[in-house]
């Protein structure tokens, strides 16, 4: 059983790690915007070709 | 989502197309190491559309680095370099067909983001916790029996050591107010919750340091985590209704042109008039402050003002109030008083008085916790002495008390009104309705009296031509295409587009004059036309008259909403009394009336004077619902036991209201009728919560509850209570 003596704290290093993210997200204003993210990831990045000739006006 | 780019406002039509542009936005501009920045406050945007086809825009235009937009609350932040004016940023905003106005952060809105985020961080901490402590116990409930007792108590200490800095950490936020109310001598709903936490936490050290059986930490952070779940919930859902006093001072946040002594032209805010700044009112512009016009005529649509649908002609001497929309002349002003002394601060003070008014409203919850905080107190206290009479020791008698304290901990209760609420104004806000504050879905709830505006509420609120005519239609136009005047728009609107007469002059009060083909043409006035015949009393008219033809009459009407007919009747079959109140003349509104079938109405009223109905309403024992768009409704929105607001309205009425929709009137039946059952379903969550205690209650006292018992009862009551929760989504209307 002394296996646990180690596994309990990478156990808890790895939640540690988990919780840290989750700050950083929260920090970052990741949860500001959360209907704008849904559709964020539908948008295109890129525009058809000949919008980009009349960008210039 | 290009496809539909070229028309204006929301692609997926749940808000209607503005393009309100409040006048100059140089004054909002931070400049940093050659970068400015903008941060623009957007209406009208509703979907990944929007976003798209704003941000895309934006990025479009020469100098721009950096465009993104919040979609939950409508925050547009632009970062550009080079000479790009802030004015263009915002045209090419509303020139897409939505709302735009600077924006700027007050300092109860900071305060309530920094409050949600502390929530936000300690519920995370929390659930980290949980689960920590969670793969600790399940060992030792796994291993009951068979695991050693020094395993076990190692075990429990690691479980406290976890437990101990969460605590303090994420329990701080009901400590903190626990302690507050004891202090001024009541209990609230915090102070069993850190009674609890705190008996459970010290009854598990114990337990532990003499080797005992159960330990409680594990009960304690997972009464902490849902908690905390249910408090963060609430917390956002206040602040978005927070966004309500932010819009005001969005509209504070408006700039004007002031004229120097030398002269000169100067863009200020609003906030920067004083009393007796010459302030110049561009064609098109709103006014911020009240004015005395010292130079030049014009009309003035007031609509926004007094709810008259048609504009009125100012002069030298006369006062233009504050909300209305300068029409055809430019013209120049004394400032009768800051900002802050304006008309629209007249009516803040109103809606503010209205707040408070609502700030008393006791919600299903707060009259669940009152009856909640002495029945846990008592029965706890209860068990304790009946065990001790019995001849338990204290040791039990306080673990058995302590477990009775967890067990009926108010998990549920706590998220029984919270969850209700925003699965609610979730589904509000896919239907177009956008909910100001959560317990408003309560008050909706209770109606049994609606109160209408007419202009813009009942109506479209704009003309439109109801006599045809053929080609004169299409010179008329050639005349109204120049105009601001809504009757010349009607005419546009129906003539479509095409060319423009030369020569243009318009007249403020008279009409428009020009030429076409080399020959003089008017538009305007019977008498300025020149026709002698009598003012007609079919509503709005204009003339049209040129050589060698006969003059020709154009009629008017502010048409009704599509859907109002139908609206009325159905809220009328259900009970509701129904009635009209409107700023404008008798025969429009009677004519409205008439037609809608609706017995009860006013005309002519002032703000006030709807101020005084609604109150006279409200002490006739009558819970009324006010829907309106006007800045004279917005006295009487924030006086109305609950108020809703069109998506066109201005500004200040939306703040008053309760819940601001798009689309037709239909949207009141959508509203009427999930408040109904988020009611029902808060409803049958306390049911649910309190049924959950009547079996808890006995377990505890008669002394079987262990901790594992406790994690399952209090999970299961949770997650029951949320699920019923989700049910408001079924779409039943």
């Amino acid at each position: 059983m002394t296996i646990i003596i180690y596994l309990i704290p990478v156990a808890l290093g790895l939640g540690l790690l988990g919780l840290g993210a989750f700050l950083w997200s929260v920090a970052t204003d990741q949860y500001d915007d959360l209907d704008g993210a849904a559709h964020r990831i539908l948008m295109d990045d890129d525009t058809p070709l000949p919008q980009r000739s009349n960008l210039s006006e | 989502m290009t496809a539909n780019a070229s028309a204006p406002g929301c692609p997926s039509g749940l808000a209607p197309a503005t393009s309100s542009l409040a006048g100059d936005f140089s004054a909002f501009v931070r400049e940093k190491k050659g970068m400015k920045s903008l941060t623009l406050s957007v209406r009208g945007a509703k979907c990944g559309g929007c976003l798209s086809k704003i941000e895309s825009k934006l990025n479009d235009v020469s100098g721009v680095q950096h465009a993104r937009m919040n979609l939950s609350n409508g925050k547009l932040k632009v970062a550009w370099t080079g000479p790009t004016t802030a004015d263009r940023i915002a045209k090419t905003v509303s020139d897409l067909g939505y709302g735009v106005s600077a924006f700027s952060e007050d300092r109860s809105a900071q305060a309530a983001k920094s409050e949600e985020r502390d929530l936000l961080i300690s519920m995370g901490v929390a659930a980290f916790a949980l689960a920590n402590v969670m793969l600790l116990s399940v060992s030792v409930w796994g291993g009951h029996g068979e695991m050693g007792e020094q395993t076990r108590t190692a075990l429990h200490g690691i479980s406290g050591l976890i437990a101990l800095p969460v605590l303090i950490f994420s329990g701080r936020h009901f400590f903190k107010s626990a302690f507050a109310a004891l202090r001024h001598g009541h209990a609230n709903m915090d102070v069993p919750i850190s009674l609890a936490l705190i008996l459970a936490f010290g009854v598990s050290v114990w337990e532990t340091a003499t080797g005992g059986e159960h330990a409680y930490f594990d009960a304690s952070i997972m009464l902490l985590c849902f908690l905390l779940i249910g408090r963060f919930l609430d917390a956002r859902l206040r602040r978005q209704t927070q966004a309500a006093a932010h819009e005001l001072a969005a509209l504070q946040n408006r700039s004007l042109n002031r004229i120097n002594p030398d002269g000169h032209a100067e863009a200020i805010r609003a906030d920067e008039v004083e009393k007796g700044d010459r302030i110049l009112l561009a064609t098109g512009e709103r006014a911020v402050v009240d004015l005395k016009v010292t130079r030049g005529m014009s009309g003035i649509d007031e609509s926004m003002v007094s709810g008259e649908s048609l504009p009125r002609t100012i002069g030298i001497g006369e006062t233009v109030y504050a909300g209305s929309l300068n029409l055809d002349h430019p013209l120049t002003g004394e400032a009768l008083g800051p900002a802050s002394d304006s008309l629209l601060s007249q009516i803040a003070d109103m809606l503010e008085a209205g707040e408070q008014k609502r700030a008393r409203y006791r919600q299903i919850a707060d009259k669940a916790v009152s009856l909640y905080v002495p029945f846990v107190h008592t029965t706890a206290a209860l068990a304790f002495v009946a065990w001790l009479l019995m001849g338990a020791s204290v040791h039990q008698a306080v673990l058995i008390a302590v477990s009775t304290l967890i067990i009926t901990c108010p998990c549920a209760l706590a998220l029984a009104a919270p969850v209700a609420q925003v699965v609610a104004s979730g589904t509000l806000f896919k239907k177009g309705i956008f909910l100001r504050s959560g317990d408003a879905l309560e008050r909706f709830a209770e109606i049994d009296h609606l109160v209408l505006d007419k202009t813009g509420t009942l109506t479209l609120g704009t003309p439109r031509l109801i006599s045809a005519h053929g080609a004169e239609i299409d010179l008329a136009a050639q005349l109204a295409r120049a105009s601001r005047h809504p009757l010349s728009r009607a005419i546009v609107e129906t003539a479509g587009p095409g060319s423009v007469a030369e020569d243009i002059q318009e007249h403020a009060g008279l009409g428009v004059e020009g030429s076409i083909n080399g020959q003089s043409y008017r538009l305007g006035s019977a008498e300025w036309v020149g026709v002698d015949e009598p003012v007609s009393q079919m509503g709005p008219s204009l003339w049209f008259a040129g050589p060698e033809m006969d003059p020709v009459l154009f009629q008017f009407e502010d048409q009704l909403q599509s859907d109002a007919r139908d609206t009325l009747e159905a809220l009328k079959q259900s009970g509701l009394g129904l009635e009209i109140l409107s700023g404008d003349r008798e025969e429009a509104v009677s004519k409205i009336a008439d037609t809608l079938a609706i017995d009860t109405w006013h005309a002519q009223v002032s703000p006030t004077g709807k101020a005084d109905r609604l109150e006279a309403l409200s002490a006739s024992g009558k819970k009324v619902l006010m829907v309106g768009d006007g800045l004279n409704d917005a006295g009487a929105l924030a006086l109305a036991h609950a108020s809703l607001a069109p998506g066109g309205a201005m500004d200040v009425s939306q703040s008053a209201s309760d819940a601001v929709y798009s689309g037709g009137l239909g949207a009141l039946r959508t509203v009427l009728s999930v408040s109904t059952r988020t009611k029902r379903v808060m409803l049958q969550n306390f049911g649910l919560a309190a049924a959950y205690n009547c079996i808890a209650v006995p377990i505890a006292v008669t002394g079987h509850v262990t901790p594992l018992v406790a994690a399952i009862a209090m999970s299961a009551s949770s997650l029951i209570v949320t699920l019923n929760a989700l049910r408001i989504k079924g779409d039943r209307t």
